[in-house]
């Protein structure tokens, strides 16, 4: 089916931010804009996903090019369910970032860049052209450069350096990997791609194409090894643009993995034990990073490196169950995480920092507040019947029938070590009595009741759907089972884009 | 000087079929206005373009984005060139694509000078 309308979440955010640039330095204007524009934002994208979800596939041949020649874009159930996660978070930081971003960073353009990287986003997640993907991922990473060394402190650009490197590299070798597969098949539609990679005879040159892909899609998603950038630069930026990054930035990679692996690339067993070894690895890696962490910023950031493992892993295994385990997962994550880095933001501003060994006596000052954040924190760690629960119930599933023992052990280190860390910064950070000679710096008590709901607002709204995920699992495992199955029978997607 | 940007807006006009558009166009012309800058200095550059190059970078892009969005109006999809019939004197077909090139134009004379002032200013 074509709909012309599937780009409205791409133009909402291109015109927020062009509009934001005619304000420029009026940052009350720019504010409104940004929390309106992004309400408007998620407006279009429920209605997309209901759309998709009622009607099947939608697809739009940018220029009116016809399929195979022209750029795509196409909204399948995936794409339309990314683009609603992307809203949601957005949604969520937009408001959060109106109170919790200094004016300082507001002048200097902070909220037009911000909308630019929601662009990319939804711009990456509905494309249906592997190029055009790269061009999407170029557009994200250049705000997210600009992002993140705003404000310009020594350790912010530090940050950065490593993240550009990384990234850099990262998109040379997607780059190199679309080369090799346009000389090899003469497409760059996916859809395409995926009925002419078949017929390639240098299955050998295939295979080594995929491995750049892996390359590329792993140091984007912070995979064991690469992903050493993502905790030695997440810690540094103001705490929402680490949420857009926490929550978003390294699920784009996983979302490229579930696109690429399902169309492109179907895995074999090279392929599938290769990503099994890096998902045991990372989560591994990451268990044991989250360990040692005091603050709460950098532990933040190596729990995402833990749970990218459980995604790989599932696609990994690439059977249906998997696939459903990795999806559900993916809706949970992209939730929490965002929230957990707005908590994070949250606690500096109630405590003024983040170390676990000055925090404390939370629990005591602001009861409700704690309430908040151990609901948050209880989906993370998977307490029934919250959101991170039943994902993983259908990863242990499939890998017992898989006999993928050492993934199953390494889940449970994973989850083991979740629980404790976020036990060890719960006693710390909230039932913990504040530490003696510490002065607090409480910049939260002294303001004005709305930018108190400002500030808390958001990590509730990104709460109540967590806690919808986890009590209407039912929906959310419907809907992941028809992504996971269109996923695996690709026809469907085939069909909608090039019309046969 | 007028030369120099009257060469611009022939090179933003041919960029249909031959060498040239927008981009080429928008540098050209903020070489004028840096040669300009570079006689009369900075400060009477700034003068003769009346507001900060940098207001010139949201026009453009908001010009380049309508032409971009505009045939969903006809509801055809986004990005498709649409094109008036019949030919003008000395420019030839006006269609969509021209607003999108002149929103480049204006972009990179914004961005450009935008840079350069900033530089040349700190200098003072």
């Amino acid at each position: 089916m074509t709909g012309n309308h599937i780009l409205a979440s791409v133009f909402i955010h291109l015109f927020i931010a062009i509009f934001q640039l005619i304000a420029w330095r009026k940052t009350v204007t720019q504010r409104i804009l940004s929390v309106g524009g992004a309400l408007v934002g998620l407006i279009i994208a429920i209605v997309l996903f209901q759309q998709v979800y009622l009607h099947g596939t939608y697809t739009l041949n940018a220029a009116n090019w016809a399929a195979p020649f022209g750029i795509v874009f196409v909204a399948d159930l995936l794409s339309a369910t990314m683009v609603l996660l992307t809203s949601i978070a957005g949604f969520s930081v937009s408001i959060f970032s109106s109170m919790g971003i200094s004016r300082q960073r507001m002048l200097y353009g902070y909220f037009p860049i911000f909308h630019f990287l929601l662009m990319g986003l939804n711009g990456a997640f509905l494309t249906g052209d592997i190029f055009n993907l790269y061009v999407w991922f170029e557009v994200i990473i250049i705000s997210s450069f600009v992002l993140m060394t705003l404000g310009g402190r020594k350790q912010q650009l530090e940050g950065a350096v490593k993240y550009m490197a990384m990234n850099i590299l990262a998109s040379m070798f997607f780059l190199t990997g679309i080369g090799i597969l346009y000389g090899i098949t003469g497409s760059l539609n996916m859809a395409d791609l995926s009925t002419k990679i078949q017929e390639v005879e240098n299955r050998s040159l295939v295979g080594i194409t995929s491995v750049f892909f892996i390359l590329g899609f792993g140091i984007k998603s912070a995979v064991f090894p690469l992903y050493f950038w993502l905790p030695s630069s997440y810690h540094t930026p103001p705490s929402a643009v680490a949420a857009t990054f926490g929550g978003l930035l390294t699920k784009v990679g996983i979302y490229a993995m579930l696109r690429v692996n399902s169309l492109i690339f179907i895995p074999d067993d090279f392929t599938k034990k290769l990503l099994m070894t890096i998902a045991v690895l990372t989560i591994l890696t990451g268990a044991f990073g989250a360990l040692i962490k005091t603050s709460v910023r950098r532990l933040f950031s190596y729990l995402i490196v833990c749970h990218i493992g459980f995604m790989v892993g599932g696609i990994a295994m690439f059977t249906k169950a998997a696939l459903i385990g990795t999806v559900f997962y993916l809706i949970h994550d992209i939730m929490v995480k965002t929230n957990m880095f707005l908590i994070a933001g949250l606690i500096r501003q109630l405590r003024g920092t983040m170390s676990m060994e000055k925090l404390g006596g939370l629990y005591r000052e602001y009861p409700k507040i704690s309430l908040l954040i151990a609901i948050v924190l209880f989906s993370l760690v998977g307490i029934p019947p919250l959101s991170g629960f039943w994902p993983k119930i259908y990863l242990f599933r499939d890998s017992f029938s898989q006999h993928q023992y050492v993934y199953i052990a390494a889940l449970i280190i994973g989850s083991l070590a979740t629980l404790y860390v976020i036990a060890k910064m719960w006693a710390e950070a909230f039932w913990k009595e504040t530490p003696p000679g510490i002065t607090v710096e409480d910049k939260f008590g002294p303001l004005p009741v709305y930018r108190k709901i400002l500030l808390v607002l958001p990590i509730g709204i990104l709460g109540s759907v967590s806690v919808y995920i986890g009590i209407n699992a039912e929906t959310i495992i419907q809907v992941a089972d028809r992504i996971a199955s269109e996923l695996i029978d690709t026809s469907s997607y085939i069909q909608a884009v090039l019309k046969k | 000087m007028p030369i120099l940007l009257l060469f611009s807006i022939f090179l933003l006009l041919r960029g249909h079929y031959y060498p040239g558009g927008g981009f080429v166009g928008g540098l050209v012309a903020s070489i004028a206005f840096v040669l300009h800058s570079f006689t009369n200095g900075t400060d009477a550059t700034m003068k003769l373009l009346g507001r900060k190059p940098l207001s010139l970078i949201p026009v453009g892009l908001g010009i380049s984005a309508f032409s971009v969005i505009l045939p969903l109006f006809f509801g055809l999809p986004p990005m498709t060139g649409l094109w008036v019939q019949e030919k003008f004197p000395l420019i030839g077909l006006i269609g969509s694509s021209l607003f999108f090139d002149i929103g480049v134009y204006l972009v990179v004379i914004g961005v450009v000078l935008t840079i350069l002032f900033t530089i040349s200013l700190t200098d003072d």
